[in-house]
């Protein structure tokens, strides 16, 4: 049955960065719509690696980080409900002196955003985690880092935000986006129409087809992290696990099962589908031996990918369009966005209602791709 | 393995010895591959040690042996490529990744690809389930014919379905003690399927001998069984039944239960296979057509991994699979074989819906399990969370249950719990059982030790 619905703000994806949106608007009691073309969270915001972390991230992220930060540590409070958010630390491990030296470089810029490490060395290193492989350089750890479990979070801020007032419709294609007198039309599949005056785009992966509709060109590829998850083992590894240059990166849960990141699956855009390949999982393997030798003795029981968004500098874009007034774009988290998503939502919300935000964006925002002038004029 | 084989099989059951036959003597050298250490699969089974297997009822272990042998012989005479205890952890389109008996991984790519994986045994949560001592009815079938032990003392045979008559009268005659066979189907219901079973006489003339057996020996045979659990403090004390006659204690140290097979789907699942629900059997069944094609170009299934017809519809199938296989290679085949195929397999087509309507899955023992029964034995999901999680978060899609609940993420990955736990999430939303889903297998489809390196790897090493 097609219907008319017309609203302040439509979200358009249903990943957590959109359901912390909508939650941020419905607290502030906006009009909001959010379509969904599956299930809010089916793809990367509901199977991603669950890390929390402030650790690594481009400096420009920081400010950001350090809301949601703050926002994590009463996550349970804004949402209702436990979503085993824990602040275990995050070790970053290198495994030679350039990389820790490259650690050591970020823990001092980061210091001035008021992020603080520790950074260790070898035999501090083994002394403290001795269950770590030998043959690492060092290692810088953030104590206020942590994890949590990414398959509640996000139907915890989608149910939040129902509860609030918000509109979620799931199963919702979107079909058209165009502009319109009073600011945008959206077709949904099956011939519903939702009229709003400001538009948000956090379709993810498909984020630049959303702006494209609209005329705005936004560069992003597709990826689809690998994942894998182990039988219960002893609780030992604490902190969440990175690495300071390109790898793996694994948590253990206090029930006992390691979760495994690192590398990519397949993905295909048109079908909204994707796998893991089993040769990034067999790659994940030997290097998690490598840095935690006791895993060898765990037994892999499933493996999965979520489509993500990746943009070329690996940073997401925020932020309100470079062309379109009331168009307002938060895609491409590039593979780190499940921390940052809290904060989001609520920085959108004061972008879109105020105007202005107390959390700089500076560096994520649409402008730094449009280089060219517009397509559309 | 060998980079030139483009043909795979998938389990040396009789469905997948039979179509290995068929391919191996038109010279085309299937690799066959079968995570145990020799042929036969569940049903074929070779016996462990030494020794004159047990007379059975409707066991002719020579059938068995002589399949064996001749799967075998075909492998020694480099006729077709046997990979025993090799287990298919993935499979994509063109690429299968199994792990092998030294444990590294190994990939190989094809062309063409017959499926025979089996089935697995529909199992029910009921108070007690995990208690040490509880088998499935397949379980105690194992361990009687392979191992030649019995799983207890004082065996009790709880469930439905041909096999737990079949497995029980198998008992009685190894001079085991079976203490009843519950059914939870009417003696009317068999009755009324009669005429279908007489699509094969031979299968029904089977039927009387295990009831035969089972009376000679005197062992109750309840039927209409209403409720049961397992009782016991650590392990199997007792069997509590609710009959039609009243409430029944049953004084046993271990149970053997089942209701009927399923279709292990997960290989086809990771190909993106097409399922439909079946409302007969009240499972998932892969899409495929009567030669034993999925709609995906030149994958193939055959035996009980595709249709639940038992050992000897299985290696009619496997033999009709590659028969339509060499079909689409474009080789000439004996079109009078095929058609006999396609009749016999239409018979047991028959005879095995038949027993599927004297035999029905009794769903409303299943959408009543209580609160406090665990489904998920893996990750301890009770039916409560179940129901919780699918009313707290609108969950309407047995997947998102998984997710909320932990429900099949567990080492089997869903196989045990996963009907029934679609069942209890259709009940607490008032859904058609088709419309929650399935559970999406994911790889390895079998656990794979963390230690595991590709062959390259363990080469270069």
């Amino acid at each position: 049955m097609s219907e008319r619905l017309a609203t302040e703000v439509c979200i358009v994806g249903g990943g957590l960065v959109g359901c912390a949106t909508a939650l941020a608007l419905a607290r502030r009691r906006t009009p909001c719509v959010l379509v969904e073309r599956e299930r809010c969270g089916t793809h990367a915001s509901g199977v991603n690696y669950g890390g929390v972390r402030r650790q690594g991230r481009a400096l420009e992220e920081l400010p950001l980080a350090a809301r949601a930060r703050r926002m994590w540590g009463r996550l349970a409070v804004l949402v209702g409900h436990d979503s085993e958010f824990r602040p275990t630390g995050h070790l970053r491990l290198a495994r030679d002196a350039a990389e820790l030296a490259a650690l050591e470089q970020w823990a001092a810029e980061a210091a001035r955003l008021d992020v603080r490490c520790e950074i260790l060395g070898p035999h501090a290193l083994a002394a403290r985690w001795p269950w770590l492989g030998s043959g690492l350089a060092g290692g810088s750890f953030c104590a206020d880092d942590g994890q949590a479990n990414p398959r509640l979070t996000t139907l915890l801020f989608a149910r939040a935000a129902r509860e609030q007032g918000a509109r979620i419709l799931e199963q919702k294609p979107v079909t058209a986006v165009e502009r319109s007198r009073r600011g945008f039309r959206v077709v949904i599949q099956g011939g519903s129409e939702i009229q709003t005056r400001v538009l948000v785009n956090t379709a993810g992966a498909w984020g630049p087809a959303i702006a494209a509709l609209l005329g705005e060109e936004l560069p992003g590829e597709v990826i689809a992290p690998n994942m894998l998850v182990s039988e219960p083992l002893p609780y030992r590894i604490e902190p969440n696990l990175g690495m300071a240059g390109p790898g793996i990166y694994l948590r253990q849960v206090p029930t006992g099962s390691v979760i495994f990141g690192g590398g990519r699956g397949a993905a295909d855009l048109a079908k909204a589908r994707c796998r893991p390949l089993f040769s990034t999982t067999l790659a994940t393997l030997a290097e998690a031996r490598r840095i935690v030798p006791g895993l060898a003795s765990a037994t892999i029981i499933r493996s999965w990918a979520g489509i993500e968004g990746r943009m070329p500098d690996d940073r997401p874009v925020i932020g309100p369009s470079a062309r379109v007034p009331g168009l307002f774009h938060a895609f491409g988290f590039s593979g780190h966005g499940f921390m940052l998503a809290p904060a989001v939502g609520a920085v959108l919300a004061e972008l879109i209602l105020d105007g202005h935000s107390s959390t700089s964006l500076a560096g994520l925002g649409p402008a730094r791709f449009a280089q060219r002038p517009a397509a559309f004029a | 393995m060998s980079a030139g084989a483009t043909i795979v099989v998938v389990g040396a059951g009789p469905a997948g010895m039979a179509a290995a036959r068929v391919l191996a003597e038109e010279g085309l050298r299937p690799m066959v591959l079968d995570k145990a250490a020799r042929p036969g699969g569940q049903v074929w089974r070779e016996p462990v040690g030494e020794g004159e297997e047990p007379s059975l009822p409707g066991h002719d272990p020579s059938q068995a042996r002589r399949a064996r042998t001749a799967f075998l012989e075909l492998a020694r005479d480099g006729r077709l490529d046997w990979y025993p205890s090799t287990t298919v952890v993935d499979l994509t389109r063109d690429r299968l990744w199994a792990l092998g008996a030294s444990g590294a991984v190994d990939s190989t790519g094809f062309d063409r690809l017959i499926l025979c994986p089996g089935a697995i045994e529909r199992i029910l949560p009921v108070p007690g389930w995990t208690l040490p001592g509880v088998y499935t009815s397949g379980g105690a079938r194992t361990a009687l014919e392979s191992l030649r032990c019995f799983v207890g003392r004082r065996i009790a045979f709880v469930g439905t379905g041909p096999l737990l008559y079949l497995v029980a009268a198998r008992h009685v005659a190894a001079g085991a003690s079976v203490v009843a066979v519950a059914d939870t189907a009417r003696l009317h219901q068999a009755l009324a399927a009669l005429p279908g079973l007489a699509a094969d006489r031979s299968g029904l003339a089977l039927a009387a001998r295990c009831l035969a057996a089972l009376r000679r020996a005197v062992v109750p045979i309840l039927r209409g069984v209403r409720a049961f659990a397992v009782e016991g403090r650590h392990r199997v004390e007792g069997l509590r039944l609710e009959t039609r006659a009243g409430p029944r204690e049953l004084d046993c140290d271990a149970v053997a239960f089942g209701f009927g097979l399923v279709p292990q789907l997960q290989l086809l699942d990771l190909l993106d296979a097409p399922f439909r629900f079946d409302p007969e059997s009240e499972s998932w069944l892969p899409e495929l057509d009567r030669a034993g094609r999925t709609p995906l170009p030149g994958v193939y299934v055959a035996g009980d991994g595709g249709r639940i017809r038992g050992a000897r519809a299985a290696e009619l199938a496997g033999e009709r699979a590659a028969l339509a296989l060499l079909e689409d290679l474009g080789r000439p085949v004996d079109g009078p074989r095929v058609a006999r195929l396609d009749r016999e397999l239409e018979r047991q087509s028959r005879f095995a819906r038949a027993l599927g309507r004297a035999f029905p899955f009794p769903r409303a023992l299943e959408e009543a399990i209580a609160d406090d029964t665990v489904v998920c034995r893996c990750e301890g999901v009770t039916a409560a969370a179940l129901r919780a999680a699918s009313r707290a978060f609108d969950a309407d899609e047995i997947n998102r249950a998984k997710a909320l609940t932990r429900c099949g993420m567990g080492r089997c990955q869903g196989r045990l719990c996963g009907p029934s736990a679609a069942r209890i999430l259709a009940g607490a939303r008032g859904l058609d059982l088709a419309s929650v889903g399935r559970l999406r297998a994911q790889p390895p489809v079998e656990p794979l030790p963390a230690r595991a390196r590709r062959v390259e790897e363990e080469t270069a090493a």
